[in-house]
């Protein structure tokens, strides 16, 4: 039903940019953006671009995830850290991630370490404060059930605390997909010379329209594409809250 | 030499604000093995910091515990608390035969026996056909069982259970007092129970030992001994079943007060 709806504005597009002349600089027919996509898409030149910003997202985002799930669950575990690096945090992570790019240019340059970095430390804070949110909130008697079997720390943090926070931390898993996509994207219009970002923008400065918006439905394609792979895995390794989720929609 | 020994147990708690509270004083008693032994008293009268205490959960302010003559400073290998919350203790990211696994892994038994050992468990609290099920999937009822099957699956000495029927209706109550009293029986297991219900406590123990309110001490003991095994109705039945009902109702409606 939806793509129905989907459709029906296609179809207003393209209708509206054949009739209209003047308007085909700037909103080229549906059906020329398509033709032009598969052109780009076959003859390799968009693909190239498309597989650097594959690379620079994996990089940032498997980074900064294997990084704030151990930070988080230290500081969700320890409150002395926590309370340290409290005020750090809350004022970081109101600031949108974006702003770090111009100081990530002139510490790093522009480059492949460059984006990556500012990729990794946007992917970082989601990830990082839904990690210390569940292991902080777990529940005590869950802790003192481990304690009761004769489980040592050690025991206790990975066979209850981390499966116990594990629906939080995947909340922020989530979160993060998205926010590294942006990023590398917007670092890569920003100060890029490769990459989907970058080709995004350089067509729209050429002029070339129809291959500026070939290029926004590659980058769609992928983060749609990568959502659905995340939520294949969590679909596995969260087996047991399908259930629970449902009937709580009811 | 008693298996379990509570030797002039305190302990006092340090709200926020300084103030302090005492919520037990200079408990002591002596448990043998294979004993039933019930722990009555007032809500908030510390029965449950009693127990966390002799589970080694809890150090005490002064005083302790002793188990095979050896003090207890954490929770020791052959004892295990079953708790009154099953909601927030079972793990929900495990099915029902995980949960009861969890009790013997916690054992070292990660062997293909472990699951035939699980299963029979799990057919004992009687929740057969029900081990891929997960505990947000049972009722209040059978999670308790659940909780109960995985703590017999640590193989323990002493089992303690903090009003573990407390958040269930009465008649699951009724069944699940009758599927502790089996389990008692079949496995020899020690077990010290608190309950707010007295007659609860009449009907399944070998003895009751009446606390005060806070600051919680022992104001008396009863042994209870009606014939085993003991049945719902002609036990409770009997004339002096309710006598002793009576009796400690009137003490702890008396006696709230501390001595």
């Amino acid at each position: 039903m939806g793509w129905l709806a989907f459709s029906f504005l296609l179809l207003i597009w393209e209708l509206g940019s054949r009739l209209n002349p003047a308007l085909q600089p700037y909103l080229p027919p549906v059906s020329r953006i398509l033709s032009t996509l598969g052109e780009v898409v076959l003859s390799g030149q968009i693909v190239s671009h498309l597989m650097i910003t594959l690379s620079r997202f994996l990089q940032g985002y498997l980074l900064a995830a294997s990084m704030a799930v151990i930070l988080g669950t230290v500081l969700g575990y320890f409150r002395l850290a926590h309370s340290l690096f409290e005020a750090v945090i809350e004022f970081l992570r109101p600031m949108p991630s974006v702003a770090i790019i111009p100081v990530a240019v002139l510490l790093l340059g522009i480059g492949d370490a460059m984006i990556v970095a500012v990729t990794v430390y946007a992917s970082l804070w989601p990830v990082l404060i839904n990690t210390i949110d569940g292991v902080r909130h777990i529940e005590r008697t869950l802790i003192d059930t481990g304690r009761t079997f004769g489980l040592n720390r050690r025991k206790i943090l990975w066979q209850v605390v981390l499966p116990a926070a594990a629906p939080y931390i995947v909340t922020g898993l989530r979160i993060s997909l998205s926010i590294a996509l942006i990023l590398v994207t917007t670092a890569e219009m920003v100060a890029g010379s490769k990459g989907l970002g970058f080709f995004i923008l350089d067509e729209e400065r050429s002029m070339n329209s129809s291959n500026m918006y070939a290029g926004v439905i590659l980058v769609a394609v992928l983060g749609y594409l990568l959502n659905r792979l995340f939520l294949l895995c969590e679909a596995w390794a969260m087996n047991w809250r399908r259930g629970m989720l449902a009937r709580e929609s009811i | 030499m008693p298996l379990l020994e509570v030797q002039n147990l305190s302990k006092t708690y340090r709200q926020m604000g300084g103030e302090t509270t005492v919520a037990i004083r200079e408990i002591s008693c002596k448990i043998q093995r294979g004993e039933f032994v019930s722990f009555v008293g007032p809500s908030g009268c510390g029965k449950t910091t009693l127990l966390m205490s002799i589970a080694g959960l809890i150090a005490p302010s002064s005083g302790r515990v002793m188990v095979h003559g050896k003090e207890v400073t954490g929770p020791p290998p052959n004892l295990v608390l079953v708790f009154q919350d099953f909601n927030k203790s079972l793990f929900a990211w495990r099915s029902v035969l995980g949960n009861v696994r969890f009790g013997l892994e916690a054992r070292g038994n990660h062997s293909r026996q472990a699951e035939g050992k699980a299963r029979s468990l799990i057919d004992l609290v009687g929740l057969n056909g029900f081990e891929n099920h997960y505990p947000w999937e049972l009722s209040g009822g059978m999670q308790q069982r659940v909780a109960i099957a995985r703590a017999l699956a640590y193989e323990p000495e002493v089992l303690l259970m903090d009003e573990p029927f407390g958040s269930l209706d009465a008649l699951t109550r009724l069944e699940l007092e009758d599927t502790v009293l089996k389990l008692w029986e079949e496995l020899s297991t020690t077990i010290l129970f608190i309950t707010h219900d007295i007659e609860e406590a009449i009907y399944l123990s070998d003895r009751i030992l009446l606390l005060s309110q806070r600051p919680s001490q022992i104001v008396e003991e009863l042994p209870i001994d009606f014939a085993r095994p003991r049945n719902q109705v002609v036990t409770r039945a009997e004339a002096r079943f309710m006598e002793i009902r009576n009796r400690i109702y009137q003490r702890i409606r008396n006696e709230g007060a501390p001595l």
